[in-house]
């Protein structure tokens, strides 16, 4: 089970990069969510996969009665799932206005922050 | 999207989403739910709300910045977890108070004050965040 | 919940033991800085409020710091477990002296900026969340700088770095716009890797507690996945710290904002990836630092020689401090690759030094421009004539960023040199004097051009061009406290180094023989 979900995320990570590499700015949106997604995956099977219960402990007991499944990981994509989130939803807007003021996409044109014709410092005194 | 169905269905969806929202976080402590993912329900209102009813409305709605709703949740989550403090516990120590209301027997928590805490931080910066876009749309 | 029908023993998963108040100083920085960021918000319409309540609340976290310090110092490490559970169950927050000196040092340059900030940042500025950003941005900085859990050092730098962005856009011009999406970016990729390195980590010791994976971690030895762990590890950290090759989102990001912005980003965000650095390599993964010693060596020779060479390439004033931020990087990992207490030692004294200075130069930097009128060595000149107060307090921030004596940039480099040729690393020293010999150029050449000579480019020599009056505000008490703050700090820890020394010392102590740290966490019965 383990060794079909790496190779799942293999194949995500595999896109994502492929996907940053690009110029153009959503694309490279669309990237970083994928790359999301497969940290999220590669955190679930580190805390190994099991055909267990969901981890809630019954009212009457303070221990569960049988295996569950493994917690952790799932509160730990969580956390990673609404923080990948809010970036994303910080970086849309950012993007959306580069575009607006840049008139661009393209990340090998904005060069407003680092132009490049700068001049070049005092040679000499 | 201002069709006369939605725009007369909008507030009636609007507040039952509103009400669940609050249902849901409630039931969070000991059952699937609690603070984000209510929410996360409640800031799905104000926007389906907004866009039938133009964002305005909303504001008005709600009264307080979107913003302000957020900073106060952040300040009940943090003092949520100061209260063990004063029992001479670690941080965010759980304190339970047993309250009779009408016969009935309310447990009342600190985690129930941060998940409302979280609630409105969640509110408050996904409605602000959903809000802008609309406005945005709109002109 | 009552508490009748329980059959189980809270002791084994609890602790249930009283907890001193004074332990409560561990968590005081993020509640502070909390309470504060949301205060800050609510009233942000309220511009004259809100300065105001920003410098209580970061002076109470100066106190709440210095307190943590003092304890630590005191009493060893301190401890407190969020909610009574257990480590390594529970998520713990603990202070060692690495982590208090930092979070103290950190606090300083805040209360510094928000100062600055009150003459510095406009209204809407203001109304758009200066204040709570830096809040909120220091929750992060302090909570990296104080957890015990891996998971949750990811948390606090998504924190800081959620904060960065909103101060990073605050004006939304355009070039902040391209730098920021730049920023934004790299960063975000960043603390990805960091996050697949945990979760590789979580998957081999089962744990993320920081001190629990300490003790597994030492048992497992430098076997196969724990290599590519450790090497994501440092990939990730590097790219945070701003080290080359990955160094570029810095230079591209660093000038656009508002100056202030820029001094709070170059004291604090690029010394949180080394202190996470050093956290992983020297406590967690000894023997990963072992194995990677040649490559962290390599890279921090190469960030110490980049770094200047581009501050010396630069017309801008801000990017060439940016770079100069860059090349002090370089000489904090290499105290990380030379790997001994001294080293170690100097790479913590190094890195408080290198955040009291850096702010300070960009802070000098805002007043250059409002004397001067530009950030461009080609326009400015004639700024002595204009200030020689404020010219010496220049030539002193450049002489304590290039390293001479006697100001704070010394005694690292004394430590790191020394240690650099007790180990047998000549490479080290030999790039390490040269980059103090080129910074001291390239920031001479500053002073050179922008207060010596009479006027911009083009002036003739003994002629002196008339400076516009400055806007007082720019140049008033506000602008001069915060200076005088950090500059007195870097003149103290100049003459007066032997408790930094000390301090420094016990820090680094603490993380290679971490005994403490880990009774401090799980009690006395650790071996």
């Amino acid at each position: 089970m383990e060794a079909t979900v790496s190779v799942l995320i293999g194949l995500f990570f595999a896109v994502a990069i492929y996907l940053l590499m690009s110029r153009q700015l959503v694309r490279i949106l669309l990237g970083i969510a994928i790359l999301g997604n497969a940290v999220n995956l590669l955190i679930f099977t580190s805390g190994r996969l099991l055909r267990e219960v969901p981890p809630i402990i019954p009212e009457a007991l303070q221990v569960p009665a049988e295996t569950i499944a493994n917690p952790l990981p799932q509160a730990l994509i969580l956390t990673a799932i609404v923080i990948s989130f809010s970036f994303l939803a910080f970086l849309l807007v950012l993007a959306f206005r580069a575009y607006q003021e840049l008139g661009t996409d393209d990340t090998n044109e904005m060069r407003v922050a680092e132009p490049t014709g700068d001049v070049r410092p005092p040679q000499g005194y | 999207m201002r069709t006369v169905i939605f725009r007369t269905i909008a507030p009636y969806l609007a507040a039952l989403m509103v009400l669940f929202s609050v249902f849901v976080l409630l039931r969070g402590h000991n059952e699937p739910g609690g603070g984000f993912i209510g929410g996360l329900i409640a800031a799905s209102a104000l926007a389906i709300y907004g866009i039938a009813c133009g964002v305005a409305a909303v504001r008005r709605a709600i009264t307080l910045h979107p913003m302000s709703l957020s900073a106060a949740g952040l300040l009940m989550a943090a003092l949520s977890g100061l209260v063990s403090l004063f029992t001479g516990q670690p941080f965010m120590t759980s304190q339970w108070w047993y309250v009779r209301l009408f016969g009935v027997e309310v447990p009342l928590s600190t985690p129930m004050i941060f998940d409302i805490g979280v609630y409105l931080v969640v509110v408050g910066s996904i409605g602000s965040i959903a809000l802008a876009l609309e406005e945005r749309e709109s002109d | 919940m009552a508490a009748a029908d329980t059959a189980v023993d809270l002791s084994q998963a609890m602790r249930l033991e009283p907890v001193l108040p004074g332990d409560w100083l561990v968590v005081a920085p993020l509640l502070l800085t909390i309470l504060g960021g949301a205060l800050c918000l609510i009233t942000r319409k309220n511009t004259e409020a809100q300065p105001k309540v920003a410098i209580i609340f970061l002076t109470l976290l100066v106190l709440s710091c210095a307190g943590l310090l003092a304890r630590v110092l005191d009493k060893g490490v301190v401890t407190m477990v969020a909610g009574s559970w257990l480590p390594p169950f529970g998520i713990a927050f603990t202070a060692d002296a690495l982590g208090a000196t930092l979070a103290l040092t950190s606090s300083l340059v805040a209360l510094a900026v928000a100062v600055y900030g009150a003459s510095d940042v406009d209204r809407s500025g203001r109304r758009y969340g200066f204040y709570p950003f830096l809040l909120l941005l220091m929750t992060g900085v302090c909570g990296a700088f104080l957890t015990g859990d891996i998971f949750n050092l990811y948390v606090w730098f998504e924190v800081l770095l959620i904060s960065s962005f909103g101060l990073l856009v605050l004006g939304n011009e355009r070039a902040q716009l391209d730098g920021a999406v730049k920023y934004a970016i790299l960063n975000i990729i960043a603390t990805t890797l960091f996050l697949i390195a945990t979760g590789l980590l979580y998957g081999i010791v089962g744990t993320l507690n920081m001190a629990d994976i300490a003790i597994k971690a030492r048992g497992i030895g430098m076997d196969g996945p724990l290599t590519t762990v450790a090497v994501l590890y440092f990939l990730a950290f590097a790219m945070k710290a701003a080290a080359f090759p990955v160094n570029f989102w810095l230079p591209a990001s660093y000038h656009t904002p508002r100056i202030v912005v820029s001094a709070v980003f170059a004291g604090l965000l690029t010394k949180v990836g080394v202190y996470a650095l050093l956290r992983i390599f020297v406590l967690l993964m000894p023997d990963a630092r072992a194995a990677l010693a040649d490559l962290i060596a390599l890279v921090a020779i190469l960030t110490m020689l980049t770094g200047v060479f581009g501050a010396l390439a630069q017309t801008d004033i801000r990017r060439l401090l940016g770079y100069l931020v860059i090349s002090g990087i370089g000489s904090m990992l290499a105290g990380l690759a030379i790997g001994t207490t001294p080293a170690l030692a100097g790479a913590i004294f190094y890195a408080v030094h290198s955040i009291l200075v850096m702010t300070a130069l960009y802070m000098a930097a805002g007043v250059m421009r409002a004397l001067g009128g530009s950030f461009s060595l080609r326009e400015l000149g004639g700024l002595y004539g204009a200030n020689p107060a404020f010219a010496a307090v220049f030539l002193m921030l450049g002489f304590a960023v290039a390293g001479l004596p006697p100001f704070s940039g010394f005694w690292p480099k004394v430590l790191l040199v020394d240690a650099a040729l007790v180990g047998g690393h000549g490479w080290i020293a030999a790039a390490i004097l040269i980059t103090g010999l080129l910074t001291t150029i390239a920031i001479g050449r500053v002073w050179v051009f922008a207060f010596w000579r009479g006027g911009a480019e083009g002036t003739p020599d003994g002629y002196e061009k008339a400076l516009a009056v400055p806007d007082p505000k720019i140049t008033g008490a506000g602008i001069w406290l915060p200076i005088g703050l950090l500059l007195g700090l870097i003149v103290l820890l100049g003459i007066q180094p032997e408790f930094m020394m000390q301090v420094a010392g016990r820090g680094a102590a603490s993380l290679g023989e971490p005994l403490g740290y880990l009774r401090s966490v799980f009690g006395d019965a650790i071996q």
